[in-house]
């Protein structure tokens, strides 16, 4: 692998493809083959169960191993993860929050055993809970031991590990769930502001220490298709950032104040509809944090045109590699000095931004911080608010989303008509064969071993110690991810997020919606109560957007709405549904794990003879499994496509008065 | 549902739920039936009440822990607020009290409010009648907004009201001059310290310049729903109380009332105003529905006949 460099040009930023699969051999084949192709940083995406701490072989890991990224049990999987990926070269970002402490604790065993020392790893642990509470869904421990668990793994790392970036503020994420620019920026100023805090106040951290550690801070961030907004979103965090760490922290020294941040370019804004138009969308957001220099990212990953499709093959991110290539190499761009300095659009956006975020930002500080504001529901609120302001702007017109709500009419896409064909399928072998592995595992290691790094682990972290050295200990004796997450379950409890859609105003809505509410008002009559409807999310998926946003507009079409939050089984569905006496029930599943899930739901059902129950399903479904869902029983089945959700509600009335007529 | 069937309490809900006059009658033949027939005094009855966000769906949590250890079964109604607007509702008390989310011995129903004011639904009283069969304990989440703590007594045997420390809605509560109906105070999030210990002593004191009935003065209990202090001792009190009502004989009484009140209520929203002038008007009805040896519900035909029979002569 060469890479161009011109001494008159400056450093491109790392390149990176967000990426993990079936597993730890698979993901490791194409980590290397990405390599071979120019990209020059790592980005590990883990499957569901390892993010939230189960083992391959636990019931609640059904169905989603290996799926939407590479299984990590032990540290043998870890070990063939980064097979002949040399650790002291390499530059590796891992997606990880609650279970971040254990994965990082694997690479640093895996480095030892690579002959590496952790003073020479280099890279990051996404390690930022709050926006799991807030968007992305897989903590697992309340906001109290959460922050510990961060601030344990920024106190140790500041010497142990003193190139990492222990922890990625994100506000990524947060664009992702609908947030507006301002919320972005206060909401990850507010979390960055709680994870120092908490630092600070560690008995085992000396005030010298904190500019170091405000040094290490990272973070993760989002691009959207208003590119220009986002160059003045990016110079506006910068200057917040300066001022915060100046004045509430007091780090003086410039280089430890500088905002040093990572970019994933959105993908909210991507389309099922017309899919080729994404790669000119991922090219315009890639400008929004690459053509100012003052403001330019550290790394950055893009997302693939299919996208909205489900995953993306090797050959759908080596294209969106080639953008950032062609970015790099072929413009002038990394020629020039900021070309933006000096301009007052720019300059007049950023202010605005600067006082529009302090406002909330303010706002958040006075509630006792990011924690408070995650407890009381305070930020989900305001994003689920915003996101449905988004969504009613596609519905209505007033957002143009080209191929989507403007210029609809389209040749047969040439791209996508492979259907099936244009997306990655896992092998629905990945997770039997991983779960073979697992117990060939425990049955080799040393029990004894197993247990005394667990008993330390236990004691270590209830005395209040730091949760690294138990968990490298225990990543070197063979402990298995279930087992360290179950012992910090046992010492923790566990968290539900609050859901962010019980407060908000009900809105009149566009004439289709007020006609859907007309004929939800007169089904009454023929149901005897008005319309009850479940939305459910199962499994570990925690994509909660369109569970959200079904779940609102449902209530503002005059329906009695029961919706839990994310992560619930299928028994625990058809208990509430049953006890709620629904109508109706709608699933969200945006994982990949329908088939097995979905099916789940429907034989429960059956076996309740409550398969009088209609049932709905929506999310991220190829064409041919939603045949294989209708087949068995589903009455409706939605995907991105389907945006218009007055729409989608007209049909949910048609399904509750069929079912009711056939009854 | 005399066999204290699980199975049948959720089709039981929702035909009181209904509004179609055949399944009214059948409605009114289960409350019958029940009337007569379920063993008294049977489950306890005990309404949450308190400001949005003081933790009464994570205290009855905490609640619901405590008696599934004790293999006590639960029953649980959480009535949400209707949007005016749409008619829709959006019930999420569910979300807190994860501690049935799959287990037989708990249930959970959310119930939206309504064309009604206040903090319940029409079918809470019936509701809680159902329940109260099956269940050991049937608990009844509602928000305090004025009017409803009023509500809420007429379904439960104990009223707690929920507090949390510094916030200004009890304040607001005592300035509403609602002190006199809850029968036990608890102020929740007592983790987070001081502020928990200032408002306990603020709502003690303010206590002790309102008005109660002899033999019980409400006690103002510190708890936390999060860490679990105070909970075993808050459910000792409500154990207190319920002896309470025993031993002075008014839980009959007070369930009386609240049947009563039901009864009423469901004239009134049938016939309104004027239909009940018709049988004497609403304090007579309610007199003769204390009275009623058959109880409250079983006379509830009779009362619709002589009203319709008013209406017609009229
Ligand atoms: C936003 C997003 C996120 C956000 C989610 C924020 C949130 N709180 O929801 C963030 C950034 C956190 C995220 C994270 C991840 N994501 Co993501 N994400 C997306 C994205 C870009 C958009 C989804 C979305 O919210 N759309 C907006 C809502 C309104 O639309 P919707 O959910 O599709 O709902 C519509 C219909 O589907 C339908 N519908 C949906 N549900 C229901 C329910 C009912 C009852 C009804 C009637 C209709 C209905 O109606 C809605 C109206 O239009 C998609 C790709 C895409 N463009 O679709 C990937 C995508 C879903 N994510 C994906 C992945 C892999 C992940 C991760 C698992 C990656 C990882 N390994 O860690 C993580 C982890 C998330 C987790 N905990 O599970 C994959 C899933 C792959 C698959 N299924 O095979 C996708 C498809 C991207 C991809 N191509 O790789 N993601
Ligand atoms: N610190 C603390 N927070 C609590 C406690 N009980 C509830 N909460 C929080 O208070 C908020 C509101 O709780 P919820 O039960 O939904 O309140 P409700 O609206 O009264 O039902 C949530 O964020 C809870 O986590 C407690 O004992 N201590
Ligand atoms: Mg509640």
């Amino acid at each position: 692998m060469s890479t161009p460099s011109d001494p008159k040009r400056d450093r491109p930023w790392v390149f990176r493809t967000y990426s993990g699969h079936s597993s730890a051999q698979a993901s490791n084949a194409l980590y290397r083959s990405n390599l071979g192709k120019g990209q020059t940083g790592l980005s590990v995406a883990f499957d569901l169960p390892t993010q939230t701490g189960y083992d391959s072989d636990h019931p609640l890991a059904r169905g989603e191993v290996g799926k939407v990224g590479v299984p990590i049990g032990h540290i043998d999987d870890m070990q063939t993860l980064f097979e002949n990926i040399p650790l002291d070269r390499m530059n590796t970002s891992m997606t990880i929050n609650a279970t971040a402490a254990w994965l990082l604790s694997l690479y640093v065993a895996v480095g030892e055993r690579q002959g590496v020392d952790a003073k020479q790893l280099q890279g990051t642990t996404q390690n930022d809970l709050i926006k799991e509470y807030l968007s992305r869904g897989t903590y697992v421990f309340p906001p109290a031991p959460s922050m510990r668990l961060i601030s344990d793994m920024v106190a140790y790392s500041v010497d142990e590990i003193p190139k990492w970036n222990p922890t990625n503020v994100c506000s990524y994420h947060l664009q992702e769930a609908g947030a507006t620019p301002q919320q972005e920026i206060a909401y990850s100023m507010a979390t960055a502001i709680a994870v120092l805090d908490a630092v600070r106040e560690r008995s085992d951290i000396a005030a010298e220490q904190i500019p170091r550690i405000v040094g290490r801070i990272s973070f993760f961030l989002n691009a959207g298709i208003r590119f220009v907004e986002e160059i003045c979103k990016v110079r506006a965090m910068a200057e917040l950032w300066d001022e915060i760490t100046s004045q509430r922290y007091g780090v003086e020294e410039e280089k430890l104040r500088r905002f040093r941040y990572g970019v994933q370019v959105n993908s909210l804004g991507l389309t099922e509809a017309q899919p080729e138009n994404n790669v000119i969308r991922i090219v315009l957001e890639s400008l929004g944090v690459t053509l100012s220099k003052k403001a330019r990212c550290r790394a950055l990953q893009l997302p693939a045109w299919n996208e909205a499709l489900g995953l993306p093959r090797p050959w759908d991110q080596q294209w969106s590699l080639r953008i950032q290539q062609i970015l790099a190499y072929e413009t002038d761009l990394l020629e020039f000095p900021d070309i933006f300095d000096g301009s007052t659009a720019i300059e007049s956006k950023v202010n605005e931004l600067i006082e529009g975020s302090r406002a909330e930002l303010e706002k958040v500080l006075s509630m006792g911080g990011a924690v408070a504001a995650v407890e009381n529901a305070y930020m989900k609120q305001r994003l689920v608010e915003s996101h449905t302001q988004r969504v009613l702007a596609i519905e209505s017109g007033e957002l143009p989303v080209v191929g989507v709500n403007l210029y609809t009419e389209s040749e047969p896409s040439l791209l996508a008509d492979g259907g099936a064909q244009s997306i990655l399928k896992v092998d629905a072998s990945a997770e039997r064969e991983q779960i073979e592995r697992l117990e060939a595992f425990r049955a080799k290691r040393n029990g004894a071993e197993v247990e005394a790094a667990l008993r330390n682990l236990k004691d270590v972290v209830a005395s209040g110690g730091n949760i690294m050295p138990p968990s490298i200990r225990a990543a070197q004796s063979g402990v298995t991810t279930g087992e360290w997450a179950e012992t910090l379950r046992g010492l923790f409890g566990e968290y539900r997020a609050p859901t962010g859609v019980v407060a908000g105003k009900a809105e009149g809505g566009s004439e289709t919606t007020r006609s859907v509410r007309e004929r939800v008002h007169a089904l009454r009559k023929d149901l005897g109560r008005p319309l009850k409807i479940l939305v459910g999310k199962p499994g570990l998926d925690g994509h909660s957007n369109g569970a959200e946003q079904i779940a609102v507009k449902a209530r503002d079409v005059g329906m009695e709405v029961v919706y839990e939050g994310i992560r619930l089984t299928p028994e625990e569905i058809v208990h509430s549904a049953r006890d709620e006496g629904v109508h109706v029930i709608g699933l969200s599943i945006l994982s990949g794990s329908h088939g097995v899930l979905v099916k789940d739901v429907l034989e429960l059902l059956r076996s309740e003879k409550l398969d009088g129950i209609p049932v709905v399903v929506g999310g991220i479904i190829p064409e041919e499994d939603a045949e294989a869902l209708r087949a068995a029983g589903v009455r409706r089945v939605y995907t991105p496509k389907d945006f218009d959700l007055a729409r989608i509600m007209g049909e949910i009335v048609d399904v509750v008065s069929e079912s009711a007529a056939a009854a | 549902m005399l066999a204290r069937d699980r199975g049948a309490v959720a089709p039981a809900l929702n035909l009181l739920d209904d509004t179609r006059p055949e399944r009214r009658r059948e409605a009114l033949d289960l409350l019958e039936v029940l009337e007569s027939d379920a063993p008294a005094p049977g489950a306890r009855r005990i309404g949450v009440t308190g400001a949005p966000g003081a933790g009464k769906s994570t205290l009855l949590d905490a609640i619901v822990r405590n008696l599934r250890d004790q293999g006590r079964t639960v029953g649980i109604v959480a009535i949400d607020p209707s949007s005016r607007r749409t008619g829709g509702a959006l019930l999420g008390d569910r979300v807190r009290v994860r501690a049935g989310a799959a287990d037989p011995g708990v249930f959970f129903r959310s119930m939206a409010s309504r064309e009604r004011l206040g903090g319940l639904a029409d079918a809470t009283h019936a509701s809680v009648t159902v329940l109260g069969v099956v269940f050991d304990y049937v608990f009844i989440e509602t928000v305090g907004v004025g009017q409803s703590e009023a509500d809420v007594e007429m379904v439960c045997d104990s009223l707690l009201f929920a507090a949390q420390p510094g916030a200004g809605d009890t304040l607001q509560f005592m300035k509403a001059g609602l002190m006199e109906i809850p029968d036990v105070f608890a102020v929740n999030k007592s983790d987070l310290g001081p502020p928990a210990e200032r408002t306990r002593n603020e709502l003690e004191n303010a206590l002790g310049m309102s008005e109660r009935d002899a033999g019980w003065t409400p006690p103002v209990l510190a708890v936390s729903a999060r860490d679990g202090t105070g909970i075993a001792e808050l459910m000792a009190t409500l154990d207190a109380h319920r002896q309470h009502l025993l031993d002075t004989d008014t839980l009959d009484a007070r369930r009386r009332r609240g049947a009563s009140a039901a009864v009423l209520d469901a004239l009134e929203r049938r016939y309104g105003g004027f239909g009940l002038d018709g049988i004497g008007g609403r304090a007579a009805a309610a007199e003769r529905l204390n009275a009623a040896p058959e109880g409250a519900f079983n006379l509830l035909r009779k009362l619709s006949a002589e009203i319709e029979d008013r209406l017609r002569k009229g």
